[in-house]
């Protein structure tokens, strides 16, 4: 555990998909910080959940094609981010079959998460307010 | 201490990190499936709103707003240590200051968040 009690997970030697990956989580989690930040800012305090439905996401908060970019990078940084940690995480805790079986599921779940995010934001239709 | 050993700030702050990672995955997963249902089942997505709405959903939500801006600042303190190595040297004395941050920036947040649970 040591290892990790100063920095992150350490530089992986020798280059390829892991040092890749490594950049990737660095480079996703500085694109969060605004992102995921102002995210949360935006729909938990500019705008009251109490103030939000389906309603309110159709005719103003993805009215124009800048949020809907906006929340469609937000979800590509996260699902890259978020399942590249939890792999890190499971890989720290299991080993053989089961880190296997675990790590096909978590990649399952990550495909399925793009393809209905990517569908809604894509395609949810835009109507003009009543 | 914990059987003489000294938990030191080092530890504190990967187990804080990977504890909010997981849980802001396991959000981010809810969060995808509500999304597309708020496309393809409007009604059932606007039970889930009032819920958010709700003190107890105003309590999560500014939980998860803890573990958002907590894994932000200490993920920023992390990267600035993998590329300038030297930074090391002060791992500790930023982790403090991820707290001022946590604290000065978190404590206005979370006040408008739970304020119209007393009705402020």
């Amino acid at each position: 555990m040591s290892r990790y009690s100063r920095v992150g997970r350490p530089k992986p030697q020798g280059g390829g998909l892991e040092l890749a990956i490594w950049y990737m989580m660095r480079l996703t989690g500085l694109a969060l910080f605004v992102l995921a930040l102002s995210h949360f800012l935006i729909v938990h305090l500019v705008v009251d959940p109490s103030e939000q439905n389906a309603g309110w996401i159709q005719q103003v908060r993805w009215s124009n094609m800048f949020w809907r970019a906006f929340d469609w990078s937000l979800l590509m940084m996260v699902l890259f981010h978020a399942f590249m940690g939890v792999r890190t995480v499971v890989v720290d805790y299991t080993r053989g079959g089961a880190r296997s079986a675990l790590l096909m599921a978590l990649y399952l779940t990550g495909i399925v998460l793009f393809v209905i995010g990517t569908m809604v934001v894509m395609t949810m239709p835009v109507v003009p307010k009543a | 201490m914990i059987n003489g050993y000294r938990i030191g700030e080092g530890m504190l702050a990967w187990l804080f990190h990977r504890i909010s990672g997981v849980a802001i995955w396991l959000f981010v997963v809810l969060h995808v499936f509500d999304i597309y249902l708020a496309g393809s089942n409007p009604g059932l997505y606007n039970d889930l709103l009032s819920f958010y709405a709700s003190p107890f959903g105003r309590v999560l939500e500014t939980t998860l707003g803890a573990g958002l801006l907590y894994h932000a600042l200490n993920g920023a303190r992390i990267i600035v240590m993998d590329f300038w190595p030297v930074m090391t040297r002060y791992s500790r004395i930023m982790w403090y200051i991820c707290w001022v941050v946590f604290v000065a920036a978190g404590i206005p947040v979370a006040w408008v968040i739970l304020k119209p649970i007393w009705g402020a």
